[in-house]
């Protein structure tokens, strides 16, 4: 049994593909010194034992998009100390929020058989349109080190140190030579936050948004750049409708290139 | 500090086998020669050991948020202009740790700072040492020197090159830094084009240099040496096509702060930070303490910090520049004008990085010349103050 004093950490999975909870799986190295810091109470990739709830800090995968869920998730919030969203899904709606675009019984009817047995809300949508969120953690998947980062602040009590500015910084601070500048590839580094150390560009590929939009995001600005450089509106649409395309900076970006670019 | 200023020296000249003598002399030395390479479409700074990885045959075209290499019809190994990386990269690095400590049971122990490398760096342009001895004057020449800068800056060793073909987006006859390499280095090579494999014309301008310069197989410069590397110091000054009215421009900036243009710029600002990264003399760094899970183990990370981050400005109660209007503004006021009073020079070097690397291409020789052309205006309404 673990003493009183050891905090208790839950994972919860909601529509997601559970590549942020295997995220903190992949922590490797600094696995153990988390087993040390808090009990694993609740986290059922990793072990089927529970132990019951109310938990210190409940990280919260996945995005809400059955009316079971959005029950589910009140009740989460209720058994939390903390609650804190993690990647995509849960911080921005992820990629499964591409139906929001579209009319959801429409959709269904196309890809299942019997769409009669599904139950699912119009809308999918992040944890923070159903509950109080103590912290959003970006990114598709969530950076280890960063997740890392806000489990420690939120044992020892402080502000996570997650930055908000562009993925530019980081790229520039890698060494990395501007994909836009140098090689006319498109890019929404400029418009993105900061956190996965701008894995793509320096693979020589533009940024494709999996943090989702920076703290002041000009978006008509990059846009009116990568259409500048050659990119069609429907491209520009589909550059911005991926992991977080309803965020809402990102969702009016691509909604302005929406006439004259078709359908999604 | 800086290198002794040249004395006597005469110039001399070595050819291409000579050049690699002398990386090869910097290596014996145990020095890390740091140059101009090839890698990933631009020409960027990397430790290097054989004139092979240089340039060679490389240029570049470049305009507002353009960088494009292309091929030269001859074979200069330095016939580029600068591209994204800054000496900056080495003197005082993105990231870098200030301290780290261990806790024990004998109490807190705090490692020692690292050594710091010995660096040569090898194709300085003149803009660079400009921005070189800015830099000096912001992170050393103050009551509170930053001691890793302090010593790399004292260790580096600066094997100039003239600059020979500059970019459309260059400036820095405006500015007063260049093309022609004037102070801060221990040597200044000029390559002379030649169908035969290019020469250098050697200028020495320290002891350090002097030093160096005579463990190598060089030859007294004859008269036609002199005569052509005038010829590329005149033809890089005529090539340089942008211009940035310096004069009175501190005056123009503090008295327009209320200007349209702030806000017509902003409208295309991304506040990425780009110009910031690129910018040779810009110094803004967050230190911060990074905990791990484990409560026995601290350290302090310097990183490159930006004042277009909303938290740059961060006070008791929020951001002062919450807008992108605010945080340009800020950018360039203190690069133009304000950073005279803070330092007693501008903290533009006119080397244009800022201009190319803009992912939008803002062009600040632009948006200081409209605001003077247009000084005065105000978006506040007749009467008001700000």
């Amino acid at each position: 049994m673990a003493e009183h004093s050891t905090p208790k950490l839950a994972v919860w999975k909601f529509a997601s593909c559970d590549g942020c909870q295997l995220s903190l799986l992949d922590c490797e190295d600094e696995l153990l010194a988390v087993a040390g810091a808090v009990e694993i109470a609740h986290f059922l990739e990793a072990s089927s034992a529970v132990v019951e709830g109310p938990y210190d800090v409940s990280l919260v995968e996945g995005s809400v998009t059955t009316p079971q869920d959005a029950e589910r998730i009140q009740e989460v919030r209720r058994v939390s100390r903390h609650l804190v969203a993690i990647g995509a899904c849960a911080t921005a709606g992820g990629i499964q929020a591409l139906r929001n675009f579209t009319a959801v019984d429409e959709l269904a009817s196309v890809v299942y058989a019997h769409p009669e047995y599904l139950s699912t809300l119009e809308t999918c949508t992040p944890i923070s349109a159903h509950v109080p969120v103590d912290f959003e953690l970006r990114g598709c998947p969530v950076d280890r080190g960063q997740l890392l980062e806000v489990l420690s602040a939120f044992l020892r009590k402080r502000k996570p140190d997650i930055r908000t500015h562009s993925v530019c910084l980081e790229c520039k601070r890698r060494g990395n030579v501007c994909v836009m500048v140098a090689h006319g590839t498109g890019c929404l580094g400029p418009v993105t936050q900061a956190g996965c150390s701008a894995i793509c560009p320096s693979f020589e590929r533009g940024c494709y948004g999996c943090f989702g939009p920076m703290e002041t995001p000009n978006t008509a600005s990059l846009s009116a750049a990568l259409h500048a450089g050659g990119m069609d509106g429907g491209t520009v649409m589909r550059l911005f409708r991926t992991f977080n395309a309803t965020a809402p900076a990102f969702e009016a970006a691509s909604r302005a290139e929406e006439k004259g670019a078709g359908r999604l | 500090m800086a290198p002794s200023a040249p004395t006597d020296y005469h110039p001399v000249v070595l050819d291409r086998p000579g050049l690699q003598s002398l990386i090869d002399a910097l290596v014996t030395d145990g020095r890390r020669v740091i140059g101009p390479t090839v890698r990933d479409g631009a020409v960027v700074y990397d430790e290097i050991t054989q004139i092979g990885e240089l340039p060679g045959g490389w240029g570049d075209d470049q305009g507002p948020g353009r960088y494009r290499l292309r091929r030269r019809d001859d074979d200069l190994l330095f016939g580029y202009a600068v591209g994204p990386d800054s000496w900056k990269r080495f003197l005082f690095p993105p990231v870098s740790t200030t301290w780290r400590a261990e806790v024990s049971r004998e109490g807190v122990e705090v490692a020692p700072p690292a050594e710091v490398p010995r660096y040569a760096f090898l194709g300085v342009r003149a803009c660079e040492l400009a921005a070189i001895a800015v830099q000096d004057r912001v992170l050393v020449q103050t009551n509170y020197p930053d001691r890793d800068y302090a010593a790399r800056r004292e260790q580096a060793l600066f094997i100039a090159v003239n600059c020979s073909s500059p970019a459309t987006t260059c400036f820095c006859p405006s500015m007063g830094t260049g093309p022609r390499v004037g102070s801060g280095h221990d040597l200044a090579l000029t390559e002379i084009p030649d169908p035969a494999g290019s020469r250098f014309l050697v200028e020495i301008g320290s002891e350090r240099g002097a030093a160096i310069a005579a463990r190598l197989a060089t030859r007294e410069a004859a008269p036609a040496d002199r005569e052509a590397a005038a010829a590329v110091w005149s033809g890089a000054a005529a090539a340089v096509s942008r211009a940035l009215q310096a004069d009175g421009l501190k005056d123009v900036l503090v008295h327009n702060l209320e200007h349209p243009r702030w806000d017509t710029v902003a409208s295309r600002c991304l506040a990425c930070a780009n110009c910031t990264m690129v910018c040779p003399t810009c110094f803004c760094a967050d230190f911060r303490e990074a905990a791990s899970l484990s409560p026995d183990h601290a350290e302090q990370h310097r990183t490159w910090a930006t004042c277009f981050s909303v938290d740059h400005s961060q006070l008791h109660g929020g951001s002062m520049r919450w807008t992108t209007r605010s945080r340009y503004r800020q950018w360039m006021t203190h690069k133009l004008a304000t950073w005279h009073d803070q330092f007693g020079t501008s903290g533009c070097v006119g080397c244009g990085r800022c201009i190319a690397w803009c992912p939008v291409g803002i062009d600040i020789t632009e948006e200081a010349a409209t605001i003077r052309a247009t000084d005065g205006l105000t978006r506040l309404p007749a009467g008001a103050t700000p």
